[in-house]
């Protein structure tokens, strides 16, 4: 297999182009051209690690405030798993579980997958382990964005919800630092290179090129 | 495999790539194989032989589709943003939000800055993407030069797609809806229908959409070119042969 990295030319990664290694820029799109090297590995980890320290606030902190009465019937703060336990309280286990998917699941696995990826990259593997390499990266990559849920439904709760002193919802600061949470993951899988999964593929498969 | 993948190195009798420049050639995004580059028929699929990405998909019409698709887009967002969303009462005492109000509800404090992350996830960019689109591709639909800077205004838009959200919005909703369904009475107002066709408009939308393809057509109809893409040798030939005999 000849890749364009061992023919000594460079593939931009949006549009497909192939150049010169020594271009920076690709002429057609106007991305910036990287090798497909580790290096482009510290922006994975540190988008991860800002993932990792906004998610722990976000699950420590009150997601929503609520207000019931005017605080006769109890106001109450409830934090993201405290929303998921209030759910299954009233019975909505399949409302409860795609909050739960979303975010606390989701974000979870996805610390695991990009950790993993990472780690993983560069290293030899087989055709099958880098399928499943690939596969795991598309999952991560489709899904990251779905995390969002959980903010917009904090965001239609505090502004439905106000009913002068019969009810009233309003955000609470983990909103925020969940949402950054999401964003950098997003940013931290979007910099990782998939070309690194299939890099350290086994050397035989040299032997069908055609360079030489 | 697909039907008539570009296959790498097969089609070495063409000549018509350059090793040393990369002309000619195109490299899978996800695992850097490289392909040479083909024009496809439309309706035909091209994966990649390494890591069976879908390298390019040509749609017959898409570009029509896509500008149709986009300009739907944007007058349902408009009919989202200013028609009523969601109704609650209880107890005599209801309240109206619009999509303004649920980006407003952060505004207190120094949450402040969510409220235009919230806005531009929902309707800042789905419309930013929606009217990137149509610049790109409504001059080459009918079949004319691309603007100036289409190229950049279609980067743009394949940029921002993760970022539009409209869909996840519409999911959020409805889990917002199961959590105050037992609070109070809720009526659904005509911007959260409006928001439901959105979804399908950006689905349909992105079947039609091929980045491949799209960056061939700017390329070949000489927006940013440098002169060495592919051109199908055998369509200019006829074509040439039609003006002469004319």
């Amino acid at each position: 297999m000849l890749t364009a990295h061992r023919a000594g030319l460079i593939g931009c990664h949006a549009c497909g182009r192939v150049w010169p290694q020594d271009e920076t820029t690709c002429r057609r799109c106007g991305a910036t051209l990287h090798p497909p090297d580790r290096r482009g590995l510290q922006a994975v980890w540190a988008w991860l690690a800002a993932g990792i320290v906004f998610y722990i606030p976000a699950n420590l902190l009150p997601m929503l405030r609520t207000e019931t009465f005017a605080g006769l019937q109890g106001s109450g703060e409830a934090t993201i798993v405290g929303g998921v336990i209030e759910l299954i309280r009233y019975g909505n286990w399949g409302v409860a579980a795609i909050v739960f998917a979303a975010s606390v699941i989701v974000p979870l696995a996805k610390f695991l997958a990009i950790s993993w990826l990472a780690v993983v990259a560069g290293r030899p593997a087989t055709i099958e382990a880098a399928h499943t390499r690939l596969k795991v990266f598309e999952v991560v990559e489709f899904i990251g964005r779905w995390s969002m849920i959980d903010v917009f439904v904090v965001a239609i709760l505090s502004a439905l919800v106000q009913l002068g002193f019969v009810a009233s919802i309003h955000p609470g600061p983990a909103a925020v630092s969940f949402a950054l949470s999401v964003a950098f993951t997003m940013l931290s899988a979007q910099s990782f290179d998939p070309r690194l999964i299939w890099r350290g593929l086994p050397l035989r498969s040299r032997r069908d090129t055609t360079t030489g | 495999m697909a039907p008539r993948a570009l296959y790498l190195c097969a089609m070495l009798h063409e000549g018509q790539y350059d090793l040393s420049t990369g002309a000619g050639l195109i490299a899978c995004p996800r695992c850097d194989a490289l392909h040479v580059e083909e024009e496809l028929a439309l309706g035909e699929t091209a994966r990649c032989v390494r890591c069976n990405t879908v390298l390019a998909r040509p749609r017959e019409g898409a570009f029509t589709q896509i500008v149709a698709l986009s300009f739907t887009s944007v007058v349902l967002m408009v009919a989202a943003v200013f028609f009523p969303f969601l109704e609650i009462s209880r107890m005599g005492i209801g309240n109206a939000t619009s999509l303004f109000g649920v980006a407003l509800a952060f505004s207190e404090g120094w949450l402040m800055p969510l409220t235009a992350a919230v806005f531009a996830f929902i309707v800042g960019l789905p419309v930013l993407r929606a009217l990137l689109l149509i610049y790109t591709l409504l001059p080459m639909a009918a079949g004319r030069r691309p603007a100036t800077h289409a190229g950049a205004a279609f980067r743009a838009s394949e940029l921002l797609r993760p970022w539009s959200m409209a869909e996840i919005f519409v999911i959020g909703t409805s889990v917002a809806l199961v959590k105050v369904a037992g609070l109070a009475t809720i009526s659904i107002g005509p911007a959260f229908w409006a928001f439901c066709a959105l979804i399908l408009v950006g689905a349909a939308s992105n079947v039609f959409t091929c980045s491949t393809t799209i960056w061939d057509a700017l390329e070949d109809q000489g927006a940013r070119t440098d002169g060495r893409e592919v051109v199908p040798e055998a369509a200019f030939a006829q074509k040439g042969a039609e003006e002469i005999r004319g």
